[in-house]
């Protein structure tokens, strides 16, 4: 599924709303994920998933053609854990490891 | 300082985004993780452009380790959700990180 496949979607099931202000809903809600990420906040969506930032040290790297040692900056990547409910729908009802949720 | 964001802070973007009732945007915004959710349920992969996607991996049985007791543990063949960022978001959040980190230097000096 794309986005405009889960706007079309949401719009079938609320054909009270314009179809553009389904595109701005969406739009908002990964948007405001992403602004919150960028931030270096977490986002929390209980059942579904949690996301947030890691960051990875700064290192030498090696140019792997070369061999020369190159610098390479401390960076950021976003990472996403699969929350409890989601997790056990994937496995019809068995999660397996009952660890922390999000 | 990281703060957390839930489901309430995305349906009051939503809410003053587009101007629908306080309860709507909640609901609608249930709904996208709703429909998101289902379609990854039936193994669908999930692509949002500039954000990511969703895929689901299946991972096969293998002998697992209690590791706080050493206890051999089977683990069962099972579905698991992998997310993998675009580069637009992973570039913002790199962006605006490292631009924090600058700041954070400079104050500290």
């Amino acid at each position: 599924m794309i986005k405009s496949e889960l706007v079309a979607k949401l719009a079938q099931a609320n054909p009270h709303l314009f179809q553009r202000d389904v595109e701005r809903i969406v739009a908002t809600v990964f948007d405001e994920i992403s602004a919150a990420l960028a931030r270096g906040d977490r986002v929390e969506l209980r059942g579904f998933g949690a996301f947030s930032v890691k960051s990875r040290p700064a290192r030498t790297g090696r140019n792997p053609r070369t061999g020369q040692p190159v610098h390479v900056d401390e960076k950021f990547v976003p990472f996403f854990k699969t929350g409890k409910e989601l997790r056990e729908r994937l496995n019809d009802g068995d999660g397996g490891s009952d660890d922390d949720d999000n | 300082m990281t703060r957390t964001v839930t489901r309430a802070q995305l349906s009051e973007s939503v809410y003053q985004e587009v101007g629908l009732s306080r309860n709507e945007s909640a609901d609608l915004v249930e709904s996208v993780l709703q429909e998101v959710s289902d379609c990854l349920a039936r193994g669908e992969t999930v692509k949002l452009s500039s954000f990511g996607s969703f895929s689901v991996r299946q991972k096969g049985g293998r002998m697992g380790r209690n590791p706080k007791t050493g206890e051999e543990v089977p683990i069962k063949p099972r579905r698991v959700l992998v997310f993998r960022p675009s580069h637009v978001l992973k570039e913002r959040i790199n962006k605006a990180m490292s631009a924090m980190r600058a700041q954070a230097g400079e104050a500290a000096d």
